[in-house]
């Protein structure tokens, strides 16, 4: 069962809510966390995202119009900054690599099942 | 319809709980269990009568159940597929493995509790995803029990089916460095089961079922389970011996009745001796739990001849123990009352007016209960009728409204 593991980070400044832990994962502890992953047979794919102040959003209407817009959803408090799709039996699996993922610490981890068709 | 008139459903309550469960584990797939054992029940109603009860009753459902599941899934080609995903990554020896037809069944409940009670389902989902599965209830009888509506509840069932089956939640023992976490989730399901119908005494309520019986009957095949666990025996035996007064706790106008004013003689005293052995049980193993603590407090409270009797000392020091196990603003006011108990009403309100900013208790019936207690005591009987009113307007049950009223009303009588 494939599952995508989220790695959610919160956005600081006004309005916004402290991180849970100041700072963030450095890529030594993301390389680290990688290895793991692979010695364990469960590593499907992954990626970490540039900056979410980098982002650009694009919407098309009912026109086919394109709307492109700079930076990132102002509303959300949260970013996405990373993802990681492993390949194990079942939830409790997943939970547990979801807490060993170096994100869990300064962020959230969302652990979505990848649908099936 | 079985013998007495009753569905199916409930003449085989034990079995189907145990067939949902062997199901559960070895298909991976709520649903289709159900399903399955919805309909060896029925050929077990059909055939029976006709052809004798078998010699293995729950050995001849298995293998019925397994049969109609197997065929379900030959019929159904989508399910088949993904089953053989599920079966070809998921211990595979086991699902492949067949019913055993004449010897031990085993029993997958606790594999089934721990699913229904894992934590990525929220507590509602938790709560009734158990009372259905494990405990037997049907939808209704728990939308009823909680108080909400049928197609609520059967909404609540679905998703939480759904969402063990689609994100895959194990059936699944946890190992046991997890194991500590997740039983804390299961005994925290059974006792709100528990708390939730010992409130509803009271009510009045005939339709209602009796949710204290479900979670007594719960937490028994949780001990059966697990004998050598003992924050279960612990849990078991704080229900039995709280259950033991029910008799005494709402008098023959419905009015709720203090432990201090209960008529003893009307506790179950089998009740009581059941819950004081295994209290002594789980106290024996050497770290203690905050379950088998407050079943020790209740313990001494069913043992005491009155309530002026009870071993007050001890009660504290096992409050100061809970209190450092579960260091919560409920078991603050419990120890504060023992030791108004113990060490008399001033000190006793010392402590109670110490948890006045704690606004989870003073939003709550109990904390002002308490304090118009030691009031009274201390003949202050203005103040003590105030403290009464307040909590008798905080109060949820008809009988401990009645019951709070009355006292407020007679502290507000001079003399």
């Amino acid at each position: 069962m494939k599952y995508m593991l989220l790695i959610m980070g919160f956005r600081e400044g006004e309005g916004m809510p402290p991180p849970p832990s100041s700072g963030a994962p450095s890529v030594e502890e993301f390389m680290h966390y990688q290895r793991e992953l692979g010695q364990a047979g469960v590593n499907v794919d992954s990626g970490l995202l540039q900056s979410f102040e980098d982002a650009t959003q694009v919407q098309v209407n009912d026109a086919g119009e394109r709307l492109v817009t700079n930076g990132p959803f102002a509303e959300s408090r949260e970013y996405l900054g990373g993802y990681q799709i492993i390949d194990v039996p079942d939830l409790d699996a997943a939970l547990d690599w979801a807490a060993r993922c170096p994100g869990a610490k300064y962020g959230r981890v969302e652990v979505r099942p990848l649908a099936e068709f | 319809m079985g013998p007495a008139g009753e569905p199916v459903e409930a003449v085989f309550r034990e079995e189907r709980g145990r067939l949902l469960a062997l199901l559960a584990a070895r298909f991976g797939d709520l649903d289709l269990a159900e399903e399955v054992t919805a309909q060896a029940l029925l050929a077990a109603v059909e055939t029976w009568p006709r052809s004798g009860v078998p010699r293995e009753p729950l050995a001849w459902l298995a293998t019925t159940a397994r049969r109609k599941a197997l065929d379900r899934i030959r019929r159904d080609a989508t399910l088949a597929t993904k089953l053989a995903t599920l079966h070809a990554d998921a211990d595979p020896a086991r699902r492949a493995a067949p019913v055993p037809e004449h010897e031990h069944i085993p029993d997958d409940r606790l594999q089934l509790m721990f699913a229904c009670c894992h934590p990525a389902l929220d507590l509602d989902t938790q709560t009734g995803l158990t009372l259905r599965y494990i405990a037997g209830l049907s939808t209704a009888e728990i939308a009823q029990a909680f108080l909400v509506p049928p197609a609520t509840m059967a909404q609540r069932l679905t998703r939480g089916k759904r969402k063990i089956q689609q994100s895959r939640i194990p059936f699944r023992v946890p190992g046991p460095d997890e194991l500590d976490g997740r039983l804390s989730l299961v005994l925290h399901v059974v006792y709100l089961i528990f708390t939730e119908g010992y409130a509803a005494t009271g009510h009045h309520d005939l339709v209602r079922c009796d949710l204290v019986d479900e979670a007594i009957r719960l937490a028994r095949i949780l001990h059966r389970l697990m004998p050598g666990e003992p924050r279960v025996t612990g849990l078991l035996a704080l229900m039995l011996l709280t259950d033991a007064r029910r008799p005494a706790r709402v008098d023959g106008h419905g009015i709720a009745v203090s432990l201090e004013d209960q008529d003893r003689s009307l506790w179950d005293t089998s009740m009581i001796d059941e819950g004081a052995r295994l209290t002594t049980q789980a106290l024996s193993h050497h770290s203690p739990n905050s379950w088998s603590v407050q079943a020790a407090i209740a313990a001494l409270h069913d043992e005491a001849p009155s309530a002026q009797e009870t071993d007050w000392r001890q009660v504290r020091l096992l409050y100061d123990e809970l209190f450092a196990l579960t260091p919560t603003p409920v078991v603050a006011l419990n120890r504060a009352i023992a030791i108004a108990w113990h060490e008399g009403p001033q000190a006793g309100l010392d402590h109670l007016e110490a948890l006045a900013d704690q606004p989870s208790l003073t939003r709550q019936h109990h904390w002002h209960a308490a304090r118009g207690h030691e009031l009274a005591r201390l003949r202050r009987h203005t103040a003590a009728a105030k403290a009464y009113r307040r909590a008798s307007e905080l109060a949820q049950t008809p009988a401990e409204i009645a019951y709070l009223a009355s006292r407020a009303e007679k502290y507000t009588t001079p003399g």
